[in-house]
């Protein structure tokens, strides 16, 4: 047997905490249907981060969303270890939310206004009965303190007397509380001025190594996304594109479209190539897009084989898996 | 491109009058532009770049802040210069492009009658021909189907397609200034892509000066040839662009630039934050404005406030212990 064979089989054992098997999710808008999340599949093996990327409206926090159950898929299977969700109950589902948590963009307008903070991040525990009263005084103090807010000095407070970014450890706090296998974080930083978001990125990072987390890292910012993540999806008008693990894709994209919204990107380097307008145009409605790969109309690639036939996802190499017909370097 | 001056602004104050007291939004800001060129306002929120903008354009009331220093279009004063003489200006030599495309526009007016009304007060064109040129400049911004765009009402358009109509607005009547206060913030970044490019290409065609305000360092990196670092309502370092990247001075410019994710590091790349929050400018420290979250002070930069000094030609910091030239790897992370 070969050393790649070896790692194969190494790579295949590791079981996924988190599969999604052809996700639709759709809407109705009056008489048309909006195809938010059209077929995506991917898996996310336990302790791995895998970012989800893509331009306003393509489904990412639909998928966030769905994954977490607040949406209900049209079609498709989520399964959480062995446990299918999208064919739970809603009891079965009630005990299986502890352990999927989801923490969103505007850290201020998801905190309830009224309560002192220390009360919104026991609120969870309350929920569900954990512990004693004492106990989840405590456990609430304790994440506290680990999100970096004073429980003593400034748990007493309630959510305006915080800045966006003590907001979003609170929020942080309230969403690990339970400590959750796995978390959905939807744009969470993308309110936050760069010193700040460094910080929660940080943050993050280390929690993930502490509480061993799963998570699901949804944002537009590819640099973020880079930063945090293991591997990184790109999403399309409700499809994925190309899934790679994070550098690999940054440096070889195989996909198009990845390439195009990596040309587009600014960095903070006069040396570096100025960012070009690598795509026209915007994306096409979710509610009638286009043929074949849905990415055609604004393709530089595109051929007549893009308008009939669906792109199926498919492996190029170890862990990179690409849903284009003329792959990039192919 | 000649180097006449355009735009010259001397040690301007703005504060708030607030039921908290005076908010110090701008603490004695000089700056100058030239025609045709570009200079990028970098900050974080709160440091005070849009209001910074607005006093610059005499667009913040009167009744409610206390405007001094000097801010001189083409050498004619114009700060706290009657309302008549201001609305000479704009459209035709100063324009605006706000960071919020969807409170600009009115929501209840067609794009159409938005673009027109300026070419018809300023200009004083005709219907038709104010017409003709509101499509040709809808088409200059790249806005597809322009003729039935033209009827459209702002929310009908996605939110890069608004921030193409504000630009279309802000060019008709040709200034030689733009003000472009954070135009691709919220954005995509392909769409980023796109209005930055119609930008610098607008400017290279009409030789317009621009004023590209920002909180990414990435989107003045490779646009402006001149950057302005904002805190707390001071200018705490300023050179042209490829001095400030090559050779920073001021540690918070420092901090800004390596608390920044970049694509050009491997993931899970430690960041470096920031400590802490900028001050409140109710009560700013006596001392450094960033002395409480700068990793290099001294005690001196508790007590004394750095004064911004021009340390080599163009290249201007207000820091007591500078980051000096010799330690390039430091600074490009
Ligand atoms: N409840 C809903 N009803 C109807 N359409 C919806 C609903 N939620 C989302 N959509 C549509 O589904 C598509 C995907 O939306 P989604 O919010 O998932 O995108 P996104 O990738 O998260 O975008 P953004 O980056 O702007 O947050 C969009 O076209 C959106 O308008
Ligand atoms: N009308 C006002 N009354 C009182 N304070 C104000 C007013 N407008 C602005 N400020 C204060 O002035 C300071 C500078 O605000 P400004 O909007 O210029 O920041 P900015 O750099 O543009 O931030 P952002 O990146 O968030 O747009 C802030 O502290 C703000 O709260
Ligand atoms: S399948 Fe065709 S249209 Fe789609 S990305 Fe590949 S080359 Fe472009
Ligand atoms: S003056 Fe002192 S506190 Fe301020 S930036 Fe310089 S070293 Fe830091
Ligand atoms: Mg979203
Ligand atoms: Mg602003």
């Amino acid at each position: 047997m070969t050393d790649t064979a070896v790692e194969a089989e190494v790579v295949d054992t590791t079981e996924p905490l988190l599969s999604v098997e052809d996700l639709h999710v759709s809407f109705h808008k009056g008489s048309q249907t909006v195809q938010a999340v059209a077929g995506i599949t991917f898996t996310i093996p336990r302790g791995e981060t895998l970012g989800l990327v893509g331009e306003s409206g393509c489904g990412k926090s639909t998928t966030g969303r769905a994954i977490v159950q607040v949406e209900r898929a049209t079609s498709g299977r989520i399964l959480f270890g062995d446990t299918e969700l999208t064919a739970l109950s809603r009891g079965d589902l009630r005990t299986l939310r502890t352990q999927v948590q989801m923490i969103f963009q505007d850290p201020i307008s998801s905190l309830n206004p009224r309560r002192r903070v220390s009360d919104i991040v026991a609120e969870p525990l309350n929920i569900w009965k954990i512990g004693t009263k004492e106990e989840r005084k405590e456990s609430a103090s304790a994440m506290l303190d680990q999100v970096g807010i004073d429980p003593y000095l400034l748990g007493g407070r309630r959510p305006r007397e915080f800045s966006g970014g003590q907001c979003q450890r609170i929020s942080i706090a309230r969403a690990l509380v339970l400590k959750p296998k796995l978390l959905v974080c939807d744009e969470i930083v993308s309110a936050l001025d760069v010193s700040v978001q460094a910080q929660i990125l940080n943050l993050l990072e280390d929690l993930k190594q502490q509480y061993n987390l799963t998570i699901l890292f949804i944002a537009h910012d590819l640099a973020v996304v880079k930063n945090v993540s293991d591997r990184v999806a790109v999403m399309y008008l409700g499809r994925l594109c190309e899934i790679a693990p994070s550098d690999l894709l940054y440096e070889a994209p195989a996909h198009h479209y990845t390439a195009a919204l990596l040309a587009s990107a600014v960095e903070p380097d006069p040396e570096t190539a100025r960012s070009s307008a690598a795509l026209l145009g915007e994306p096409p409605s979710p509610i009638n897009p286009p043929s074949g790969c849905r990415f055609r109309t604004r393709c530089p690639r595109a051929e007549p084989r893009c308008a009939e036939e669906v792109p199926e996802m498919r492996q190029i190499a170890p862990g990179h898996q690409v849903a284009c017909h003329f792959p990039i370097g192919a | 491109m000649s180097d006449r001056t355009l735009l010259e602004v001397e040690d301007l104050h703005v504060s708030f009058a607030t039921s908290r007291g005076a908010v110090r939004a701008v603490q004695g800001v000089s700056l100058t532009l030239n025609q045709g060129k570009t200079l990028g306002i970098v900050g974080e929120s709160g440091s005070g770049k849009t209001v910074l903008s607005r006093a610059i354009m005499g667009l913040l009331p009167r009744s409610s802040t206390t405007q001094t220093g000097s801010v001189r279009y083409n050498g004619t004063e114009i700060l706290n210069a009657p309302n008549d003489d201001l609305r000479k200006l704009w459209s035709t030599h100063i324009a605006m492009v706000f960071q919020d495309p969807m409170t600009s526009l009115n929501p209840v007016q067609r794009i159409g009658n938005q673009i027109t009304e300026p070419l018809k007060i300023h200009l004083k064109l005709s219907k038709g021909e104010a017409k003709e040129t509101a499509l040709s400049l809808l088409m200059q911004v790249g806005i597809p189907s322009p003729v039935e765009r033209y009827q459209a009402y702002p929310a009908q358009l996605s939110g890069g397609m608004r921030q193409r109509v504000m630009i279309a607005i802000a060019l008709a009547c040709a200034p030689r200034l733009l003000m472009a206060d954070e135009p691709t913030t919220g954005l995509d970044v392909t769409v980023q892509a796109q209005i930055l490019d119609l930008l610098g290409q607008l400017q290279h065609d009409r030789d317009m000066a621009m004023i590209l305000v920002t909180h990414d360092l990435g989107v003045v990196a490779t646009r402006t040839d001149e950057i302005i670092v904002m805190y707390a309502g001071n200018v705490v370092e300023r050179a042209p662009t490829n001095v400030l990247f090559k050779s920073m001075a001021m540690p918070y410019t420092e901090a800004l630039l390596k608390s920044t994710p970049r694509l050009a590091n491997p993931s899970h790349t430690r960041l470096t934050a920031i400590e802490g929050r900028p001050p409140d400018l109710l009560h700013p420290p006596a001392g450094c404005p960033f002395s409480p979250r700068c990793p290099y002070a001294q005690e001196k930069c508790h007590r004394e406030r750095p004064p911004l000094v021009e340390a080599a030609p163009g290249h201007s910091y207000a820091c007591w212990f500078p980051l000096t030239a010799a330690r390039p790897q430091e600074v490009t992370v």
